[in-house]
């Protein structure tokens, strides 16, 4: 049972973002697993070892070759890695990222799953997983609360707007996790001795078959045409709770006739 | 080429449609002459009035049998552009419609510009508002290429309004061949009894965050308050990565963004990502032991004090009010 995860390499989210001149996200500065990835990297080790064996190879598609988020995971107990790294890659968009990711699946041979978060945390344009399973040729079954495999099948619990659907498909199959499906686990100091060697295939836009025109700036057909600040929200009344503030709390129900 | 035709994938919630689909159809009249619905589902007639009220001139209809709803759409909207030729095709930012809006994206290869809260038409290409880094900078990005234009739109970003027009012509079509898509099927439907109002259209929402302290807290603490006052339960991003609450309840850029006349912060710090998900709301009421939070930034009422002092007894007062 070979899983593929895609995961994305992110500044610290706790790092107040920045846009280049060009409008693309500054990416320069130090790139970190993201969290909602960890959940796919996790479930996926969870799902090797209940079937019995198996590689997770992490895919990546990040600037510069960068590689420590790949670390993170590999520490955690993946196999392998691809990371695709171009500069042609500048200003992708969601689908020019989805080419990208589902040739680097193919590349990586022989994957009966991939799995995904739902959104990154610092785009979350929420589109990527259809579009790559779209691209692949596969089904896609999103929004796993809970995620099984069996038979040559994979069956999730797909939340809903009013609970769940068990869905099932045949593999190989996409699926995207929702954030806290599973406990991401600690890399081991033992871990992340061996992530160091973990193969890491570095390859360039070419090395997948796709063009520059294809994929960032140029695939992305679309412009941005302007950046402007937000009207700011103001603060109002704020009180220290001597025992009594819901009654102030209260009194602002009342007024607003919601009580 | 200029935007005459917009069509929208509409989606229920039971018998009526959805309030997102309202809300994007209400704007899609505003920006062109010929509105339509794509409606994935086999109550389109009980539909078919309120979508028509509120612009669509038709709807069609493709029953998924058992398949995904999303998967099918996109199938079957492929199918249907060529002979149809929208400009744009909206989508609400819900699981199938995002869904629908990828998979629709890689198939026709086109690009889909998502989370918007903001359309317009320039010319002959549409243009998409969204806000990034926390709601503080706002982002208008123009299509550059063919159509048709594919647009994931957050609901409550347009009012729902009814034009008085007739009911939609309902058009019942083919769902199309979705290829090895079409293999995922629903096996089995779970509603969970919801007490009180969907997240996104409550009028008032309370959340939990951290400060609630654990997973137990949330019950007392925030679902009693919503429930006291009619609304719904959200929760920060932190609760649910810790799985004390599942994704659904999710307020913030990754999650569900709200916008409800009030909105009470339990515990929660502000972190920005949270904050664009709620300061778009009427109210905002917080309580956090820590009086620094940015959260009490952009809080009309802010109290510094401990959640679980102060909302047992506001649960206790309110409750003598009734």
């Amino acid at each position: 049972m070979n899983i593929a995860v895609t995961v994305k390499q992110i500044p610290d989210p706790a790092v107040p973002g920045k846009l280049e001149g060009d409008h693309t996200l500054e990416r320069a500065g130090k790139l970190i697993l993201d969290d909602s990835d960890a959940y796919g990297v996790e479930m996926a080790l969870q799902l090797a070892e209940a079937a019995g064996g198996g590689e997770v190879v992490l895919i990546s598609m990040a600037p510069n070759g960068e590689v420590s988020g790949l670390r993170t995971a590999l520490a955690m107990g993946a196999a392998r890695a691809v990371l695709v790294s171009d500069d042609a890659l500048a200003g992708s968009d969601s689908l020019g990222t989805a080419k990208v990711l589902a040739k680097a699946i193919e590349r990586a041979g022989g994957i009966d799953l991939v799995l995904t978060a739902t959104e990154s945390t610092d785009g979350y344009t929420g589109t990527i997983p259809a579009q790559v399973a779209e691209l692949l040729g596969w089904p896609s079954l999103t929004f796993a609360k809970h995620v099984e495999l069996g038979g040559g099948k994979v069956t999730i619990q797909r939340q809903t707007e009013n609970g769940y659907d068990t869905v099932e498909a045949a593999l190989p199959a996409v699926v995207s996790v929702t954030a806290g499906v599973v406990e991401p686990r600690y890399p081991s100091f033992k871990g992340i001795m061996a992530a160091k060697n973990k193969p890491v295939d570095a390859v360039g836009i070419g090395d997948l078959g796709l063009s520059a025109d294809q994929v960032g700036w140029a695939g992305a057909r679309q412009k941005i045409v302007n950046v402007g600040a937000a009207p700011e929200r103001e603060a109002g009344e704020k009180i220290e709770d001597d025992g009594e503030a819901f009654g102030r709390i209260v009194a602002y129900l009342e007024n607003l006739k919601v009580i | 080429m200029a935007v005459s035709k917009i069509w929208v994938f509409a989606e229920a919630d039971g018998d009526k449609p959805a309030g997102a689909t309202l809300e994007i159809l209400t704007k899609a009249r505003e920006l062109a002459g010929t509105v339509e619905a794509v409606f994935v589902g086999t109550n389109a007639d009980a539909l078919a009035g309120e979508l028509g009220a509120h612009g669509a001139s038709k709807v069609y209809a493709i029953d998924p049998g058992d398949g995904l709803p999303g998967v099918v759409g996109a199938a079957t909207l492929a199918a249907l552009v060529g002979e149809h030729s929208p400009d744009v095709i909206l989508f609400a930012q819900s699981y199938d419609g995002r869904d629908a809006v990828a998979r629709l994206s890689a198939k026709l290869d086109r690009p889909v510009l998502t989370n918007g809260t903001a359309l317009s038409v320039d010319g002959d290409t549409v243009v998409v508002g969204t806000a990034i880094f926390g709601g503080n900078t706002l982002v208008d990005t123009a299509f550059d290429g063919e159509g048709p234009f594919l647009a994931a739109i957050r609901p409550k970003s347009f009012a729902a309004e009814p034009s008085g027009g007739g009911a939609a012509e309902v058009v019942a079509v083919a769902a199309a061949d979705a290829g090895r898509a079409g293999e995922a099927k629903v096996l089995e439907r779970h509603v969970e009894e919801r007490e009180g109002p969907k997240l996104e259209e409550a009028e008032i929402v309370v959340s939990g965050g951290r400060g609630i302290g654990s997973a137990e807290a949330f019950g007392p603490l925030v679902d009693e308050l919503a429930s006291l006052l009619g609304g719904a339960s959200g929760a920060s991003r932190a609760i649910v990565d810790a799985g004390w609450v599942p994704y659904s309840k999710q307020v913030g850029q990754t999650g569900k963004v709200v916008k409800p006349k009030l909105y009470i912060a339990l515990g929660i710090s502000g972190a920005t990502q949270h904050m664009v998900g709620m300061k778009g709301s009427d109210n905002i009421i917080c309580v956090n032991k820590d009086g620094e939070a940015p959260i009490f930034g952009i809080a009309d009422l802010g109290v510094v004090g401990d959640v679980h002092k102060v909302v047992p007894k506001l649960i206790e007062a309110i409750k003598a009010k009734k």
